[in-house]
């Protein structure tokens, strides 16, 4: 009998084994496709090591729990012609499977507590990047970098052509966006998370942090990532519609890199407010609105302006009527309705550049423009 | 005799004003099943959407009424009101009552379910469609940017609770009055114990629930600012009083199965339950702690540290009552003498698979993993483990062990071995390869994801659609048993099995213990 049990027991060993070794495999790949990703994080190794202590202990507990069932179900069936114990009741079992548990549970309890106190001290940040969760984009807005703010929207970049399977999807599909954070390396860098809408979570498995985007409040979160490398992510809690198309990319570089992409942003940022100051011509602007209006309009009103979720912009009426309402809805959105306050989010060139397409694609043939100035006289009222 | 001796009314008159209790449980039972196909057709076609990447059926908004309402039809239309059906038919056999103690009220509690889900389902055909924030309906998306429907949303949610409400009051009314002498609490069938600290648990929480889709409807139609923060108020605070009925709502759902199959495990090992007292107190302990750990849902939302450390502690110590319960299965099937009939197979894959999710649940409550786990596939995959495996297939169990009893007629054995070895099969497919895809990045709720998880989606989706068809044969299975099952007379259906409710002739008469059955004082609990 006792032989038998053993052999039982490597049996319900053999499948746990199996199981554990596809994850340790995959803990040695880059990212896993089975189990959690240690990343590139102190505290990412952290939980990753928590997570792992658990699963063990949970195996075990699991193998002695499902090895005595089955070893009862092997041998203790009516088929085999045994006859029934009767005992029930026993004070002293129940004590023990109440104690023993209670104290894997505290043992359990030590490093989880020292970890959480570690992810909880935002203390000592080099760098402040304030998050903000939009329906259904990210705003990323760097604190006073060498004295001056620098931010952007992140929005995804896979084509809806992709996602239509009316072509075929690239590697890192819904995972793309058209501007990543750049972060630098070795550096702890604190997120202060809000939302502009409802409520979004930024979730960055590598860089272990997730934490909800709340309108009204603001979160602190901090990572400090120590290789360089690109990083994916999602937006983690309901929002909406196209909650599953707001992908975070972080952009992990060198210090070097890092200042060098940080000037080119604030040139650029420079370089917009000069073009503030011009006239554009039709073409330039239907150029330049195209561009605005494939990132910021499409996922609503359609590729060829036929509407979907929002209203067809092609032959509607505020496309081919009055221009001052026009740009209003555009800077203010439509309160009650998916039609996002525009005003915001993209600046006067694009703003006067989309507005300006809207009316002269999809068959809409106004011929009137609008430059960035009337933008700016607008918002002022 | 004769003349108060009757029998059930004719006609449809019989359904809509009957006061029996076993009208009543079987009324339950089917609407619970009706709801159980409608909420599983919701998840077929979600999972049809998910079987590759891309955009393929539905449109993105659409899914999300689709993740909506397959939540909420399955925990408010199927599994709570089964255990219901379950208790009507049940608790007055089981303590020796003639009926529940307030019949009219039991007809009044089923009869506003219908036209409610009626009501509920008829959402998806209103302009901008049905609720589409998630069956946690967190504000302000289920507010400030709700449709119109979640109006109808918040009157429907009212209604259940009210449903709920006057359910439990009776199930307590009926445990505390009309147990047959000699019937002590400590002789009490586990199935009635369970059922008596879940009504408790009812009542503290649903009015808790009506609280907070009041302060929705205030916040939707009366310009109030209760999660608004620009009105001075707090989108968290919905979290906080959602989960506060949230979370003890799960052990609404899972005390009922754990009554269930502390029947059942004892009938099939021919042995009586191992640590009855214990298993009692363990049911009491976990009721206790399932109001104290609601911010477990929230480890992400930012609450200061202690509120942290305080939540992860008060929920890792629910793993010490659940493990005794598991223990204690364990120890009463230990040197008994078993056989393997359906009921039995589901009771053990129950035992199985919900200590699998117990233990995932034991991983979701340390803080800092959950910053990696919350809302990822890992989390559907725990909660369906627990849900599905948990409350649902003890559901299972108990129709294959009392349907005999209730219609006097045997059902296919061979059919309902299948059943559960389809359903076993079908459910780990669908739901353990979500551990993997969670746990490798893959936010819950999403209509289409990344080419890395498209593998174990697709085998999630074919082990639905498995574990969906099996149900087929369930249904088939009851009625060719109720319609031409082989008909049996034995009180005893299952030698092992114990309890008055075996002492009633087969089928169970309309009106059964109209005189109260004597109790034996030496006798143990059954």
């Amino acid at each position: 009998m006792v032989f038998k049990a053993k052999r039982l027991g490597m049996l319900a060993l053999g499948p746990v084994l199996l199981l554990m070794s596809v994850f340790a495999m995959a803990a040695g790949g880059e990212v896993s496709e089975v189990n959690m990703s240690p990343g590139v994080t102190e505290v990412g190794q952290k939980i990753y090591d928590l997570h792992m202590i658990i699963l063990g202990i949970s195996t075990l507990i699991g193998i002695v729990v499902f090895g005595v069932m089955f070893y009862s179900i092997y041998y203790h069936r009516k088929s085999r012609g045994v006859t029934p114990a009767t005992f029930h009741e026993s004070t002293k079992v129940e004590i023990a499977w109440t104690v023993v548990p209670f104290f894997i549970l505290l043992g359990m309890a030590v490093p989880a507590t020292t970890t959480l106190l570690e992810i909880y001290d935002n203390d000592n940040a080099e760098l402040d990047v304030v998050v903000t969760g939009y329906q259904w984009k990210w705003k990323y807005e760097y604190l006073n970098e060498n004295g001056e703010n620098v931010s952007f929207f992140s929005n995804l970049r896979t084509p809806q052509t992709e996602i239509d399977n009316s072509e075929a999807k690239g590697e890192h599909y819904l995972l793309e966006v058209d501007e990543p954070l750049v972060l630098p390396v070795d550096t702890k860098v604190r997120f202060l998370v809000t939302a502009n809408d409802v409520i979004h979570s930024w979730w960055v498995p590598e860089l272990a942090v997730k934490r909800d985007a709340i309108p009204g409040f603001i979160n602190e979160v901090w990572t400090h990532a120590t290789e360089e490398g690109v990083y994916r992510g999602q937006c983690a809690e309901l929002c909406g519609r196209n909650h599953g198309f707001m992908p975070i990319v972080v952009n992990v570089v060198s210090k070097d890199e890092y200042g060098q992409w940080l000037s080119a942003k604030q040139q650029e940022a420079a370089e917009i407010k000069e073009l503030m100051a011009q006239t554009f011509t039709l073409d330039e602007l239907m150029a330049r609105g195209k561009a605005v209006y494939d990132t910021n309009c499409l996922a609503c009103h359609g590729v060829n302006g036929e509407g979907g979720v929002g209203v067809a912009i092609a032959g509607s009426a505020v496309a081919t009527g009055d221009l001052g309402q026009h740009l209003d809805i555009g800077i203010n959105g439509v309160p009650g309705t998916a039609m996002q306050a525009f005003g915001g989010q993209l600046n006067d060139v694009d703003m006067a550049a989309v507005i300006t397409y809207q009316r002269n694609a999809f068959g809409n043939n106004m011929g009137d423009t609008i430059q960035p100035i009337d933008v700016y006289n607008h918002k002022k009222g | 005799m004769g003349d108060h001796h009757h029998g059930p009314a004719k006609g449809l008159g019989r359904w809509l004003f009957t006061t029996n209790h076993k009208d009543i449980g079987t009324m339950y039972l089917w609407f619970s099943f009706c709801m159980f196909i409608l909420g599983g057709t919701f998840a077929m076609i979600i999972r049809a959407e998910l079987f590759q990447p891309g955009m393929q059926l539905v449109d993105p908004e659409f899914f999300n009424q689709m993740t909506t309402l397959h939540g909420l039809v399955m925990v408010f239309g199927a599994i709570m009101p089964s255990f219901v059906g379950l208790a009507n038919w049940m608790i007055p056999m089981m303590i020796g009552a003639p009926d529940m103690a307030l019949p009219r009220m039991n007809n009044w509690s089923f009869w506003i379910l219908p036209p409610t889900f009626l009501l509920l389902a008829s959402t998806l055909f209103m302009e901008g469609g049905a609720p589409q924030a998630g069956w946690t309906f967190y504000a302000p998306l289920s507010t400030t940017y709700a449709g119109p429907s979640v109006t109808y949303f918040i009157f429907c949610i009212h209604v259940l609770g009210l449903s709920s409400i006057m359910g439990s009051i009776n199930i307590i009314a009926t445990v505390m009055n009309m147990r047959a002498p000699g019937m002590t609490y400590m002789k009490m069938p586990l199935f009635v114990w369970t059922w008596l600290i879940t009504a408790f648990l009812l009542v503290a929480v649903m009015p808790v629930l009506a609280g907070a889709v009041t302060m929705m409807l205030m916040d939707v139609h009366f310009g109030t600012s209760f999660f608004s923060a620009a009105g001075g108020g707090d989108p968290v605070l919905f979290q906080h009083v959602f989960w506060f009925f949230g979370h003890p709502e799960v052990y609404i759902i899972i005390l009922p199965a754990f009554g269930v199959v502390s029947q059942i495990i004892p009938a099939f090992s021919r042995k009586p339950l191992f640590g009855y007292d214990s298993m009692v107190y363990a049911t009491a302990s976990i009721a206790f702690l399932s109001f104290i750990v609601w911010a477990h849902h929230m480890y992400t939302v930012g609450m200061p540290v202690s509120g942290e450390l305080f939540f992860m502690y008060a929920t890792m110590l629910i793993a010490v009552p659940t493990g005794v319960k598991v223990f204690n299965w364990v120890t009463t099937m230990w040197r008994g003498a078993m056989t393997f009939e359906t009921p039995m197979l589901f009771c053990i894959g129950f035992l199985v698979l919900f200590t699998i999710g117990g233990f995932t649940g034991l991983m979701l409550s340390i803080a800092p993993a959950d910053f990696q786990y919350h809302d990822s596939y890992f989390v559907v995959a725990h909660f369906h483990y627990v849900m599905v495996a948990g409350a649902v297939f003890s559901m299972t169990a108990a129709v294959y062990y009392w349907l005999p009893k209730w219609c006097g007629r045997m059902y296919n054995e061979t059919m309902g071995k299948t059943h559960f070895w389809i359903s076993f099969i079908g459910f780990n497919l669908t739901f353990f390869p979500q551990h993997f895809v969670g746990l490798a990045g893959m936010p819950r709720r999403i209509p289409d994801y990344a080419l890395q998880f498209a593998d174990f989606n697709m085998m999630s989706s074919i082990g639905a659609f498995i574990y969906g068809a099996s149900q087929i044969l369930w249904l088939y299975n009851v009625i060719a048993t109720i319609v031409a099952g082989e008909k049996i007379s034995d009180e005893k259906v299952w030698d092992g099995a114990e309890g008055l409710e075996w002492t009633i002739p087969t089928p169970a008469p309309y009106h059964t213990f109209e005189t109260p059955p004597k109790i034996d004082p030496a006798h143990a609990h059954s």
